[in-house]
């Protein structure tokens, strides 16, 4: 097929418009792609922190942690549980801080979780009352290792001892301290939703090898009578506030997107096609298959897909480069960017495939004299 | 002329073997009705033609006389409505579209009217086109055709693009493209007619040269009477129907 190959690199230009074209449909895909991952990212990192096999919330809560309560018998009956290899609690409380240096009133939303065991998502428990890892988004708010941070209308001082990444949770930063200072501060500052000792929001269940998930989370709440709902992480992830219209919305505008790459493709490769069935007729008549001139029309779409797709990327890794932590949720990933790349290819063989019976159509008499 | 063609199609394909006695092409009763607008229009009409082996034939007729058609069908680019055409020994008439066009890759060299290269190829690529496309011995066709473009005066020009090449040149280039193939029959389609007289005389010299040269038969569609002096026989054609 070096025909085809020959044409792209001769006559550059005729393909430029469609390069174009896509450059900027795949940037726009790649850009969008980022933006749903980077917002998914900032919702539900505290959750992807736990590594668990299960989140488990009593059964009234809606799968919400603001609304569920876990008693220390519960906690009891769900280590009984067989398959269950540890359990911890997880508590949190959504509170404004006060970031030292600057003004009184210039407060930054920020989740403030308890947790008991340390997974490989987060470090060890803060041993000392009122320390807490801090999640490095605060980074960019000026905060730093050894800041004192006055955390809800109480003032509680909350010191940060380090920083984590990717923690977030709901798009807001989080403050990472033990169980104890979880209460304190929740005691302190939310006098309507006060927690004895022992009481948790939630519990992070790590399951035994081997044991099923999905199963482990019936056993569960057949152990305590249906007091509690166990919800894989997963479940638990898609169960937080907006994550899943998120999801919907944006895959909703990343599937148009492709349409329309599709449509770019068919339209530009079919205008191609009509002004090249002269050319065609003439290699029809000197014995070329339709198949093989078919197959020149689907590598060049191929290729300038490709170039577009590359471009694409780039600018996506440049976007996550240049945007300051902070400002916009946008992240570039590997498997983002080949997922849009394959979506684009797919485009643009469907595309072409609009061409196909046009290429077959061709008749080679056209190329014998006025032809009949 | 004896009818010494083979009487079945069956498996001749040893056609090139005995070529040297076969006749380039022997049409018997082709017939071809086009359907326009539901009325049928008879475009050739009971045609009988032999072409000897190195005979070159100039096929002349005004526009609308169905010189193209016949030339199409003799090139295996359309398939008659009625009648046999056989061509070095083998019986296109009964082909199916594939095998038409693996017959008019591998037997037939055309020459189009309108020359036709390929503008983002050179020359000597032009000529490589349908090597290309079929993916034959690649180190043989690049001999041929340097071969071929050094024979047509045009070695100098092997890489240059059509758009710099004359008309003279470009309608050279379009020849030895016909002759890629080493067909035992070449058309040509107004070879002359976007070329002065000078310059026509010349490429039909050209054209009686390489033909007699390599022993290959060429059918000249034409309306130009003064090609005829470099043919063998002139075959005229009117309304459909050949008088030779």
């Amino acid at each position: 097929m070096s025909l085809a190959l020959k044409e792209l690199r001769r006559r550059p230009g005729r393909f430029g418009v469609a390069t174009v074209i896509l450059t900027l449909i795949a940037i726009l895909l790649m850009f969008l792609g980022g933006l749903l991952d980077g917002l998914t990212a900032g919702n539900t990192g505290a959750i992807r922190a736990q590594q668990a096999d299960l989140i488990v919330y009593s059964a009234t809560s809606q799968d919400s942690l603001v609304r569920s309560r876990i008693d220390p018998p519960e906690r009891r009956q769900v280590e009984q549980v067989k398959g269950v290899d540890s359990v911890s609690e997880l508590g949190s409380v959504q509170l404004g801080a006060r970031i030292e240096g600057k003004g009184p009133r210039d407060l930054v939303p920020v989740v403030l979780f308890g947790y008991e065991s340390a997974s490989t998502g987060l470090p060890t428990t803060p041993t000392k009352p009122g320390e807490a890892w801090a999640d490095d988004s605060l980074e960019s708010e000026g905060v730093e290792t050894g800041d004192i941070l006055k955390i809800g209308p109480e003032r509680s001082p909350v010191k940060v001892i380090g920083f984590v990444n990717d923690t977030r949770y709901t798009g807001q930063s989080t403050l990472w301290a033990s169980m104890e200072t979880w209460r304190k501060v929740q005691n302190e500052n939310r006098s309507d939703a006060r927690v004895a000792p022992g009481v948790s929001q939630a519990l992070v269940v790590q399951a035994a090898s081997g044991a099923n998930a999905n199963d482990l989370a019936i056993s569960v709440d057949r152990a305590t009578n249906d007091q509690t709902s166990s919800l894989t992480e997963d479940e638990a992830i898609s169960a937080l506030p907006g994550v899943e219209s998120q999801q919907r919305v944006f895959n909703q505008i990343i599937g148009l997107t492709v349409l329309i790459a599709i449509i770019v493709v068919a339209l530009f490769f079919a205008l191609i096609t009509v002004e090249r069935i002269g050319l065609y007729g003439v290699l029809k008549a000197l014995g070329a298959r339709s198949g093989s001139l078919f197959a020149g029309v689907l590598l060049q779409a191929v290729i300038v897909t490709l170039i577009a797709s590359v471009i694409g990327a780039i600018a996506a890794l440049a976007m996550a480069a240049v945007i300051p932590p902070g400002s916009i949720p946008f992240i570039a990933t590997g498997s983002r960017i080949a997922g849009s790349a394959f979506f684009l290819l797919l485009a643009a063989v469907i595309g072409c495939a609009f061409s196909l019976r046009r290429v077959l159509k061709v008749d080679p008499a056209q190329a014998m004299g006025a032809g009949q | 002329m004896t009818e010494t063609s083979p009487e079945n199609d069956g498996s001749g394909a040893t056609g090139t073997a005995a070529q040297a006695n076969t006749p380039a092409l022997e049409m018997e009763g082709v017939r071809k009705v086009y359907e326009v607008a539901d009325e049928e229009v008879v475009a050739l009409d009971h045609a009988e033609l032999i072409v000897g082996s190195n005979e070159i034939i100039a096929l002349v007729g005004p526009s609308g006389s169905g010189k193209t058609t016949l030339c199409s069908i003799a090139g295996g680019i359309l398939s008659p409505t009625e009648g046999k055409v056989i061509v070095g020994g083998n019986d296109i008439s009964g082909y199916s579209a594939k095998q038409l066009t693996e017959f008019r890759r591998d037997s037939v060299g055309f020459v189009f009217q309108t020359v036709n290269l390929i503008p983002f190829l050179t020359a000597r690529e032009n000529l490589l086109v349908v090597d290309e496309i079929s993916g034959r011995d690649r180190k043989r066709a690049n001999k041929r055709a340097d071969q071929l473009l050094e024979e047509l005066g045009l070695a100098d020009r092997a890489g240059n693009l059509p758009s710099q090449l004359s008309g003279g040149q470009k309608q050279r280039v379009a020849i030895g493209r016909s002759l890629m193939n080493e067909p035992s029959l070449v058309l040509f389609d107004e070879p002359t007619s976007a070329l002065d007289t000078k310059l026509g005389d010349q490429m039909v010299e050209l054209i009686r040269e390489e033909m007699k040269s390599r022993g290959t038969a060429a059918i000249i569609v034409t309306h130009d009477e003064r090609i005829t002096g470099y043919a063998d026989r002139t075959v005229h054609i009117t309304d459909g129907r050949l008088e030779a």
